[in-house]
């Protein structure tokens, strides 16, 4: 839908555009490489470290229907290598979110991929009705569904450890939106087996898949002897859970392999704070990767990520992206 | 690390030129280039810990204690730090040309009064390290200066003898009376807004005492300006961990990121009330609060 081009190229002389449509051809972005839901906010604030427009695309904050306060605080706790947040989703609610953050990243020319959440199946879908009818739908290349979110219905266990409710949630999410629109389901590593969910993902509609979010962790403040953050667990994240995130791209890109599952694109996310570290889940079948945790240590970790991945690339010969996607498979 | 795109905001490597004790804390100086043309005080910088391979993901935040936009070295930033966990402790041994990165300015910096009014300015603990630079440009713009620094002792104190510089009256107190007088310095604060007719209360410390200053300030007829200290995961307004319910011009109670609304805020507009033991909540009429009871 978007056709903003990119506005400075990378060092390395290699062809870092990527296809994330349904079919090949109908979504190309410039490059692979996008911020993470959640670890960006909603434009102006890495605004002014890059431009926008030079990444591959920008994921937005996770948005519901209605405004949302968010949790207490303490909302986080350092941890090694990473860290533990407890967030509560805090943000403005789906009508506000497009009148006033997707207006800025339309007239800024980002490629936006909107992550939307609900607490009912309905709710998600009024969510994804409202971002379809809005005038800055043209700046939107696919919506992610972000299903590691409790479920009212069943007593808050997060939709993502369902594979029965997360159909349900892509089934409802595909009827509210355009029939070409890429919906992206973004998937839990704290499952059994992460394949049954993304084959349920996938049946039920869903033309892509992010992975992973974070980890259920926890951490004890030993001074109040209590937990540490306001909402005692919390999501763990950064370069600690990059195996994690490797392990579980590989698991449903092997399924695709072996035709367990039908193939589609893979958005890889998890630790990410290299171009190294890109590469390697490219390696084992990521399309396109997202940078999250590691923009908190360096806002341009993004657009750097972009650069190191070029030369990754370069040095090791390919000539495209695309060629290393996968590599590592057997 | 490239220099950030926009003009009011830089990412640089820094070189640290100078470091030494003071109390209780170490106070270092940086060549930061870009940082100190841009900033005014209030404004934060945040630092990164334990080198590039470092497992210390999170950036350090500290107020900038003062800068010199042209000094020998280019442009420096000086920070005073109190060594309290792992971060802070590695800042607090760097040696000469060690080098770490440096974010800033970033936040929204204390609001000058536009006259010459007279203001109390409040430091407890690290937390005066901003406030000498702020007493030069307020007492630049004709405002008289008086000063109250505190700490639970006297090597918490920071800059005592550069407040007796600065500031038009200094009063000094310890919870242990080690140094100036024994107590709170909430206990000296009404008395010195009312002897000199302060406008303007300016205050940076712990929560507890930025809470007792904004409550005296209000009922002395003063305007409390605060910079508050929240848990920062990013400092440029990503991560949203850093949150405080602060009222709106309108009256509606928001959860607000201090790292770009803040860290100074209107002693007046901070819900206190949700503040307890370490914890916030959020307060049952804040915006936003409804849509939380539903899941
Ligand atoms: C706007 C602002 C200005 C500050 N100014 C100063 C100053 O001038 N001098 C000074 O000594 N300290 C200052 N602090 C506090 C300082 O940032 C923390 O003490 C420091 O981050 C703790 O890091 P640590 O690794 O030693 O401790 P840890 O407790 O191990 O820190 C772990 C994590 O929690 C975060 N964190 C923990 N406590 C705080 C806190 N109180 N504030 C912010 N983040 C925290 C750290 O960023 C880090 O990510 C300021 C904080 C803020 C928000
Ligand atoms: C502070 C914070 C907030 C997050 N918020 C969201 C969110 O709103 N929606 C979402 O799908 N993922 C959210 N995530 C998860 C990230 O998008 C990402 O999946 C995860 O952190 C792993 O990637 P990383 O290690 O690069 O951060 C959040 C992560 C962090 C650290
Ligand atoms: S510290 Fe990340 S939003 Fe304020």
């Amino acid at each position: 839908m978007s056709t903003a081009t990119d506005t400075s190229r990378p060092a390395a002389d290699v062809e870092l555009r990527v296809d994330l449509g349904a079919a090949p051809g109908r979504l190309t972005l410039d490059n692979p490489v996008m911020t993470a839901s959640g670890c960006a906010a909603n434009g102006p604030e890495l605004h002014r470290f890059f431009d926008v427009r030079e990444l591959g695309a920008f994921v937005t904050k996770t948005v519901m229907r209605e405004p949302r306060s968010g949790r207490g605080t303490p909302r986080m706790a350092e941890t090694p290598s990473g860290m533990l947040n407890s967030i509560g989703l805090q943000g403005p609610g789906i009508a506000a979110f497009v009148d006033t953050d997707l207006a800025w990243l339309a007239a800024h020319g980002a490629r936006v991929l909107v992550s939307i959440a609900g607490g009912t199946g309905t709710e998600f879908a009024e969510v994804a009705a409202t971002l379809a009818a809005s005038e800055h739908v043209d700046s939107v290349i696919g919506v992610e569904v972000n299903i590691s979110c409790p479920n009212v219905a069943n007593r808050g266990q997060v939709f993502a450890c369902d594979p029965g409710a997360s159909a349900r949630v892509m089934t409802l999410v595909r009827e509210a939106l355009p029939r070409d629109t890429p919906i992206i389901a973004k998937l839990s590593p704290d499952v059994t087996d992460i394949v049954d969910i993304a084959s349920a993902c996938l049946k039920a509609g869903a033309s892509g898949l992010t992975m992973i979010n974070t980890t259920l962790g926890m951490v004890v403040d030993l001074d109040r002897m209590r937990p540490q953050v306001a909402g005692v667990t919390g999501g763990l994240s950064g370069p600690a859970v990059r195996p994690i995130a490797v392990r579980a791209v590989w698991q449903v890109a092997s399924a695709m392999r072996e035709g367990r599952l039908p193939p589609a694109p893979i958005i890889g996310v998890g630790g990410i704070r290299t171009g190294r570290d890109a590469l390697e889940l490219i390696a084992v079948g990521a399309t396109a990767v997202q940078v999250g945790t590691a923009t908190f240590n360096d806002p341009m970790a993004p657009v750097r990520v972009r650069d190191e991945l070029a030369e990754e690339l370069a040095r090791r010969g390919y000539a495209s992206v695309r060629n290393a996607v996968g590599a590592a498979l057997t | 690390m490239r220099a950030a795109v926009s003009s009011d905001v830089v990412s640089v490597t820094a070189e640290l030129v100078a470091t030494r004790r003071a109390g209780e804390y170490q106070h270092l100086t940086f060549v930061a280039p870009g940082v100190a043309e841009r900033a005014r005080p209030g404004h934060f910088v945040a630092l990164s810990v334990g080198g590039p391979t470092t497992a210390h993901l999170l950036r350090r935040c500290f107020s900038i204690h003062r800068v010199t936009p042209s000094g020998t070295y280019g442009g420096t930033v000086d920070v005073v730090v109190s060594a309290v966990g792992p971060g802070t402790r590695w800042i607090t041994e760097l040696r000469p040309h060690d080098t770490t990165g440096v974010i800033g300015p970033l936040g929204r910096p204390f609001p000058l009064p536009t006259e010459g009014v007279a203001c109390v300015l409040v430091g407890g603990g690290y937390g005066s390290a901003p406030l000498f630079w702020l007493a030069e440009m307020l007492r630049e713009r004709g405002c008289r200066v008086e000063m109250i620094l505190g700490a639970a002792t006297e090597s918490r104190l920071f800059g005592v003898v550069e407040a007796r510089r600065t500031a038009d009256a200094v009063t000094i107190c310890t919870d242990d009376g080690t140094a100036g007088r024994k107590g709170w310095v909430s206990e000296a604060l009404p008395d010195m807004i009312d002897a000199c007719g302060a406008r303007v209360v300016y205050a940076c410390g712990p929560m507890g005492m930025l809470s007792a200053v904004s409550s005296i300030a209000a009922a002395h007829g003063a305007v409390a300006q605060v910079a508050v200290e929240e848990a920062m995961a990013c400092g440029v307004g990503v991560c949203m961990t850093c949150v405080l319910p602060v009222r709106d011009k309108h009256g509606t109670t928001r959860m607000v990121r201090s790292c770009v609304d803040g860290p100074v805020f209107r002693g007046d507009r901070v819900r206190w009330d949700a503040f307890a033991d370490g914890l916030c909540t959020v307060p049952d009429d804040a915006h936003g609060a409804t849509g939380m009871r539903a899941h």
